[in-house]
C-alpha cells in the first residue's frame, strides 16, 4: 500500500453541459491535468471548475452536499454507470485511484422523464418526494407513541427493515434502469416499513398509494433486469421489489380502498 | 440588549412541567389561522414543521437542498442519547442532565439541559413509532451502546446511520403533512434575510429560488430557524458542503444576539487531510472508540514503521494512559487535544505526521473479524474507499477535525431569539451543549427542540399575536429587505475579479484552523483578526462569480455564503479572544493547568451574546450569567 | 374506472398481467413439448394423442381461444409497456454500460416478435397445412389423421428443421427469462429459494425437449412407418 504516494494523473472528461431545462445540451471535452489519485471524483470536478473559473467559463453545476455517501445528493453517470459503478459507492466516494492517465471519462446527468435536467448535471428529483408524500410514512402524530420497548421487534426483522431503509434516495436505480423505473426506490421505502410492526396497519393502503404516485410521476416499468440492484450505492436487494409486487396484488384484490370509507383525518 | 432567559420557577425537575401548564394555548380551531415559517428541514426543522402542522398550524418549510431528506442531520453516524435506562446500568434523567452539563464544561443553561434530558425518553418512543429501524437485541428490545463522556450505555443507534434513519423518520412525517396540504415545502430555496415589522417582531423572510433565481418574500406570524451550525467557517470540516451560517448570521445582523460563537467542537476521529484538493473531512463515528484503541508510537523513530511491526511495549495508548477511567471514551474535546499533543510532540503518523492510530487489532482478536464487521462494517468500508487502506489489517489513521458548533443564536427557555417571533432550534441555537457537546447529543437536541419543545413554546407566542395581522409581503417592510438582498447579489456579480468563492473560503478556513482551531492564543487570534479583514477586502475586489442571477447558479450561492463566513469568522475569533479561559472546545493555551483546560468561573461563567451594531461599528458583547443550582461547578475530570 | 381496470393499467398491475399471461403460455409450451416427445412412442401413440386432442371440441376451442387471448393480452400489454418505458427515458445516454441485465432480458421484445412470427408460421405449417399441403390430413391405418407422418415429413426437410431450430431457440431464450421473471413479478421470492437459475434451466429444458424429436427425425432415428 502506497503510504502517501500522491500519484498524479492527467485525464480527459466529457461533461454534459446544458444551460437550463430548455437548452438541448451537449457533451464538452475538458483536459484535467495533475489530479491526485487520492482525490475523490467530485474533488476532480472541483479542480476542473477552478480551471474553468480561471478561464472565465461558467463552472459545471452538479448536486453534492455531504460528500460522504449518505445524503444522496450526488447524481451522475460516470462512464455509463450511475456513480461510476464501483460497488456500493456514491460518486462522492469514488476516488481517482480507479483511473489512469489518459483515461477518457464521460459524465452525464441521470436520464429520466421524471428527472428533468435543471442545469448541466443537476436534475430535479422531486418526483421521489411526491412518492413519499403519497404514503411513504407511518401515521403517528407526535406525542402518541407507546414506550419504544412495548413493540418487540425480532432482530432479524429490524435488520431487514434497516437494509431497505439504507436507501439514500439518490436515484441511481432510475438512472441505471433501461426503462427509467423507480421500483427499487419505492419498494425499498415500503420494505423498510413493512418489516416493522409499526408499518403493518397501513401496509396495503400505503403500497397502492405510493405505486399510484410512482406511476403518475412518469417513471418506467420494471422488466426484471436488476440493473437497479447493481447500481444501488447502498446495495439494496431486488427482493424488496418482489415484496412490493406481492403486496400490490393483495392491495388490489383484497384491500378495500380507504377512500371508500370515512377517514377520520390522517 | 435585553437577555431574559424566561426560565420558569420551581425545582429543576418541575420547571418544564410548570412551564407547560403556564404556557398559553391556541384553540385548535384557530391554529390554522396562524402561518409559521420553518427554515431548514433537518431533525429540528423537519420535526418542528411536521409537528406544528399536525397541531393544525399553516406551515411553510424551506430548505436549500433539492429535498428535505438531504439535510445534514443525515450524516450523523453514531447514535442518539436517551435516559431510558433500558440497560439497568444506573442511568436516569438526572444523570443525563449531569453528564451533559459536565460534558459542556459548565457553560450551558441548567434548565434547558434538564428539559432536554426529560424529553429524551419521549424522542425514542416517537422515533420507534415512526418506524425508525433502531438496532435490536435478539429478544426484540432496543440495543444500546456507549459514547464518550458517559459511563452508562444510553445511546440508541441504527448501525452507522443513525442520523439518516432519524431524518428519514422526520422526513416521512413531514412528507405526510406535505401530502395532506398542511405544509407547503419549498426545496432548493435559500433564506437570505428575515423581515421585521415596525414593532421589531419577525414577520417573514426573503428567499431566493435557487432554480429560477427569483427573489421572493414570505410572510408569517412567526419564523423558526433550524439552519444548522457554522462549522464550515473552517472550510474543512465534517459538515456537508452546503452547510452555512447565512440564515443565522443575517438574523444576527437584523438584531438577534449571537451567543458563544467561539464554541466549536473538534471531533477526534476523522480521516486526516490527504492533500490541498481536499474538499471536506470525513468523520469516523465516535462509536468506533468503543472497540478501537488510540495510540501513537512511543518514539519518534518509529513513526514511519509499519504499525503491525510496532510491539505493545513501543506503543503509547495515550488516552488510556492519561485518562484511565474513561480511556478511549474520553469526551471529544479532550481526546482531540490529546491527539494534537502527541502530533506536536513529533509522534504523529501518516502524511505530514498529523494522525494517530485507531486500532481494532485487539477487538478483532477478542471478538473475531465478523463481529467487528457487523458492528462497524459500513464505516470500515467507507474508510477503505477514501484511503485505499484496509482497516481490518492496518489500524485506521485519524485526526481531529471541526465537527459541530455549540454556539449559535441566543435563545431563551422558549427557544426564542432576541427578536420576538424569531425562534431558533437545533445546532443553530446555542442552548444545550455549553462549551462542548457529548457524542450522540446533537440528534437528541434537534429532535427535542422540534418534536417536544417548539410546539409548546411557539403556541404561547402565537396566543399573543393577532391571527388577522399577517404581514403583507408587498409592504415596505418586505420590499425594502428584498431590495437589500438583490443589491447584495448584484454587488457580488459586479466584482468580476479573478478568484472563485471557493478559493477565498479555503483561505479563510486555513486562517481559522491555524489561528483559531484546537489551540488558541492571544497572538494567534490577533493574527487572525488582521488576516480576515484583509481577505475580506480582497474578496470584495477580486471575486469572480460567473453566470447570471436569474438562473440556477451554484457559484452565486456559494459566494453569498462565503461573504457571510468572512464576516462571521471575525466574530468567532473576537469571541475567542475575549473569553480568557479554556472551556470545552475552546482552548486558550494561556489558560491551562498540567495540559488540561482551566476554566475561569469568576469571570466567564456566562454566555457571551454578541449584538450587531452596523457594518462599521464593533459588535457589542452582552452577558447572560449562568447560574448552577443543581450541579456543582467543578473541574471536569475524566481521569 | 373500475378497480380492476385501474389495477391492470398500473405499472405493477401490468407486470402481473405479463407474468400471468406469460406463465400460462409457458405452461402450454411445456405441455406442448411433452406431447411431442410422444413421437418416440411411435405412430400409433402419437396419432392417438393427436386425435384425442382434436376430437374434444369442448376442450380444443376454449383452449385455443384462451391461448389466443393470452397471446393478445401478452402482446398488447408488452407494447403499451414498451411505449411507456421509452417515454420514461426520452433522452438516452451517450455512454451506457449495463452490467446485470442479460441479453435475453433486454431482447424480450425482439424475441417476442420473432416468436409471434414463428407461431404464425407453425400454425400455417401444422394446423392449416399450407407449408407442405401434400402430407396434410393424410390418414393412418386406423383412419386417423396421420400427424406422425406429417411430423416426420416436416423435419426430414433441412430448411424447415433450421427454421424450427431458430424459432425454438428464441422461444427458449424468451421463456427462460420469463420463467424466472414471473416469480419476481408476482412476488414469490424468498432468499432461501433463489430462482435465478430456474430461468436458465427452463430455457435448456425447453430447447432440448423441443429439439430432440425433430433432430431424431433429421438424423433418421424416427422414421416414417414402414420406412
Amino acid at each position: 500500500m502506497a503510504k502517501s504516494g500522491h500519484d498524479l494523473i492527467d485525464i480527459k472528461v466529457h461533461v454534459w453541459r446544458q444551460k437550463d431545462a430548455k437548452d438541448p445540451g451537449k457533451l464538452v471535452k475538458y483536459d484535467v491535468a495533475g489530479v491526485s489519485t487520492h482525490a475523490s471524483f467530485l474533488e476532480m470536478l472541483d479542480i476542473l471548475n477552478e480551471q474553468l473559473v480561471a478561464k472565465g467559463e461558467e463552472p459545471v453545476a452538479f448536486d453534492h452536499d455531504c460528500r460522504e455517501g449518505i445524503c444522496g445528493s450526488c447524481s451522475m453517470m460516470i462512464n455509463g454507470r450511475p456513480h461510476g459503478g464501483q460497488k456500493a459507492t456514491t460518486a462522492c466516494q469514488l476516488h481517482m485511484r480507479l483511473f489512469r492517465t489518459g483515461d477518457e471519462i464521460y459524465v452525464e446527468p441521470w436520464r429520466a422523464a421524471a428527472f428533468p435536467v435543471i442545469k448541466d448535471l443537476v436534475v430535479d428529483r422531486t418526483a421521489f418526494d411526491r412518492v413519499i408524500a403519497a404514503g411513504g410514512f407511518v401515521t403517528a402524530n407526535c406525542g402518541s407513541a407507546p414506550d419504544a420497548n412495548d413493540n418487540l421487534i425480532p432482530k432479524e426483522h429490524a435488520d431487514k427493515a434497516f437494509e431497505a431503509a439504507a436507501c439514500i434516495g439518490c436515484g441511481a436505480c432510475v438512472a441505471a434502469c433501461p426503462n427509467g423505473s423507480a421500483m427499487l426506490f419505492v419498494a425499498a421505502k415500503l420494505s423498510h416499513l413493512h418489516h416493522l410492526p409499526q408499518g403493518q396497519p397501513e401496509r396495503l393502503h400505503r403500497t397502492s398509494a405510493v405505486v399510484t404516485a410512482m406511476d403518475a410521476a412518469g417513471f418506467g416499468n420494471c422488466s426484471n433486469h436488476y440493473e437497479c440492484e447493481a447500481a444501488c450505492p447502498k446495495d439494496i436487494s431486488r427482493d424488496v421489489i418482489a415484496e412490493m409486487n406481492k403486496d400490490f396484488a393483495k392491495a388490489a384484490f383484497i384491500h378495500r380502498d380507504r377512500s371508500t370509507k370515512a377517514d377520520g383525518g390522517g | 440588549m435585553k437577555l431574559d432567559a424566561r426560565i420558569p420557577g420551581g425545582p429543576i425537575e418541575q420547571k418544564w412541567q410548570n412551564a407547560k401548564f403556564d404556557l398559553k394555548l391556541v384553540n385548535p380551531a384557530n391554529k390554522r389561522k396562524y402561518k409559521v415559517i420553518v427554515v431548514g428541514s433537518g431533525l429540528a426543522g423537519g420535526a418542528a414543521a411536521s409537528t406544528l402542522a399536525e397541531l393544525g398550524y399553516d406551515v411553510a418549510c424551506f430548505c436549500f437542498q433539492d429535498s428535505p431528506r438531504r439535510a445534514h442531520s443525515i450524516a450523523a453516524q453514531g447514535g442518539i442519547n436517551a435516559a431510558k435506562n433500558y440497560q439497568n446500568d444506573g442511568d436516569s434523567i438526572h444523570r443525563l442532565f449531569y453528564d451533559t452539563v459536565k460534558g459542556g464544561d459548565f457553560r450551558a443553561r441548567e434548565a434547558n439541559v434538564h428539559r432536554l434530558a426529560e424529553v429524551s425518553v419521549d424522542i425514542i418512543d416517537q422515533c420507534a413509532a415512526m418506524g425508525v429501524p433502531f438496532a435490536r437485541e435478539y429478544g426484540g428490545t432496543l440495543a444500546n451502546r456507549s459514547f464518550g463522556g458517559a459511563q452508562v450505555s444510553r445511546t440508541f443507534y441504527a448501525r452507522g446511520q443513525t442520523g439518516q434513519q432519524l431524518l428519514l423518520g422526520v422526513y416521512a412525517a413531514l412528507s405526510r403533512q406535505i401530502g395532506a396540504g398542511r405544509v407547503t415545502m419549498f426545496a432548493r430555496t435559500e433564506m437570505l434575510d428575515v423581515v421585521l415589522n415596525d414593532a421589531g417582531a419577525a414577520v417573514g423572510i426573503v428567499v431566493r429560488d435557487l432554480v429560477t433565481g427569483k427573489i421572493e418574500s414570505h410572510a408569517a406570524h412567526a419564523v423558526v430557524l433550524a439552519t444548522g451550525g457554522y462549522g464550515n467557517a473552517f472550510y474543512l470540516s465534517t459538515n456537508a458542503k452546503g452547510c452555512n451560517v447565512t440564515a443565522t448570521y443575517r438574523a444576527y445582523k437584523k438584531g438577534a444576539g449571537f451567543a458563544n460563537p467561539c464554541y466549536t467542537q473538534i471531533h477526534p476521529t476523522c480521516i486526516p487531510v490527504s492533500g490541498d484538493y481536499q474538499s471536506k473531512l470525513t468523520l469516523m463515528s465516535e462509536s468506533l472508540r468503543n472497540d478501537g484503541r488510540v495510540w501513537v508510537p512511543m518514539s519518534t523513530t518509529d513513526i514511519d514503521k509499519e504499525p503491525a511491526k510496532i510491539g505493545d511495549e513501543a506503543r503509547d495508548y495515550f488516552l488510556e494512559r492519561k485518562y484511565p477511567s474513561y480511556g478511549n471514551l474520553s469526551p471529544r474535546d479532550i481526546a482531540s487535544r490529546a491527539a494534537k499533543e502527541q502530533c506536536d510532540d513529533g509522534r504523529g503518523v501518516g502524511p505530514g505526521n498529523r494522525g494517530v492510530y485507531l486500532d481494532f487489532r485487539d477487538a478483532i482478536n477478542r471478538d473475531g473479524e465478523d463481529k467487528v464487521r457487523e458492528k462497524y462494517g459500513n464505516l470500515f468500508d467507507m474508510y477503505e474507499r477514501i484511503t485505499g487502506e484496509n482497516p481490518y489489517k492496518r489500524p485506521m489513521r485519524i485526526y481531529p477535525a471541526v465537527h459541530y458548533t455549540m454556539g449559535g443564536l441566543w435563545v431563551d427557555y422558549h427557544l426564542q431569539t432576541t427578536i420576538p417571533g424569531l425562534f431558533c432550534l437545533g445546532e443553530a441555537n446555542f442552548s444545550d451543549h455549553g462549551a462542548n457537546r457529548l457524542g450522540a447529543s446533537a440528534l437528541m437536541q434537534g429532535l427535542a427542540d422540534g418534536y417536544f419543545i417548539i410546539p409548546y413554546t411557539l403556541g404561547n407566542y402565537l396566543a399573543g399575536v393577532d391571527a388577522k395581522g399577517l404581514a403583507d409581503p408587498k409592504s415596505a417592510a418586505f420590499t425594502s429587505v428584498e431590495a437589500e438582498v438583490k443589491g447584495g447579489i448584484d454587488k457580488l456579480l459586479a466584482i468580476k475579479g479573478k478568484r472563485s468563492a471557493d478559493s477565498f473560503h479555503k483561505e479563510l478556513g486555513t486562517v481559522m484552523w491555524e489561528e483559531c482551531g484546537m489551540a488558541r492564543s492571544k497572538e494567534s487570534l490577533t493574527r487572525a483578526l488582521e488576516k480576515i479583514p484583509k481577505l475580506r477586502e480582497e474578496f470584495w475586489s477580486n471575486l469572480s462569480v460567473l453566470g447570471g442571477r436569474d438562473s440556477f447558479n451554484q457559484s452565486l450561492e456559494k459566494a453569498g455564503r462565503v461573504a457571510d463566513f468572512l464576516e462571521f469568522g471575525e466574530l468567532l475569533v473576537k469571541d475567542a479572544l475575549v473569553r480568557e479561559e479554556s472551556c470545552g472546545g475552546h482552548f486558550r493555551v494561556e489558560h491551562q493547568e498540567a495540559g488540561e483546560a482551566k476554566r475561569d468561573d469568576d469571570k466567564f461563567c456566562h454566555a457571551a451574546v454578541w449584538e450587531y451594531k452596523g457594518t462599521d461599528a464593533a459588535p457589542v458583547r452582552n452577558e447572560e450569567p449562568l447560574v448552577f443550582e443543581n450541579v456543582k461547578l467543578a473541574t471536569r475530570s475524566y481521569k | 374506472m373500475s378497480w380492476f381496470a385501474k389495477y391492470s393499467r398500473s405499472s405493477i398491475g401490468a407486470k402481473h398481467v405479463m407474468a400471468v399471461s406469460g406463465l400460462l403460455l409457458l405452461l402450454f409450451a411445456v405441455v406442448h413439448m411433452l406431447g411431442h416427445l410422444q413421437m418416440f412412442g411411435g405412430q400409433d401413440m402419437y396419432n392417438k394423442y393427436a386425435n384425442f386432442l382434436q376430437s374434444l371440441w369442448e376442450v380444443k376451442w376454449p383452449t385455443r381461444a384462451g391461448l389466443l387471448a393470452m397471446v393478445l393480452v401478452h402482446i398488447a400489454t408488452a407494447m403499451s409497456l414498451v411505449a411507456k418505458n421509452r417515454a420514461a427515458r426520452p433522452v438516452g445516454y451517450a455512454v451506457y454500460r449495463p452490467v446485470r441485465s442479460t441479453a435475453a432480458g433486454r431482447s424480450m421484445i425482439l424475441t417476442g416478435l420473432v416468436i409471434l412470427a414463428f407461431i404464425v408460421f407453425h400454425i400455417v405449417h401444422f394446423t392449416l397445412g399450407q407449408v407442405q399441403p401434400g402430407v396434410f390430413h393424410t390418414l393412418d391405418a386406423q383412419g386417423r389423421y396421420d400427424a406422425y407422418s406429417m411430423y416426420v415429413y416436416g423435419f426430414q426437410n433441412v430448411g424447415l428443421y433450421a427454421a424450427y431450430l431458430v424459432g425454438i431457440l428464441l422461444l427458449s431464450v424468451h421463456l427462460g427469462h420469463g420463467a424466472a421473471s414471473w416469480l419476481q413479478s408476482l412476488g414469490f421470492r424468498h432468499p432461501k429459494y433463489p430462482y435465478d437459475k430456474l430461468g436458465r434451466l427452463t430455457a435448456v429444458v425447453l430447447f432440448v425437449g423441443y429439439m430432440i424429436p425433430p433432430t431424431a427425425v433429421l438424423v433418421g432415428l424416427i422414421k416414417l412407418p414402414g420406412a
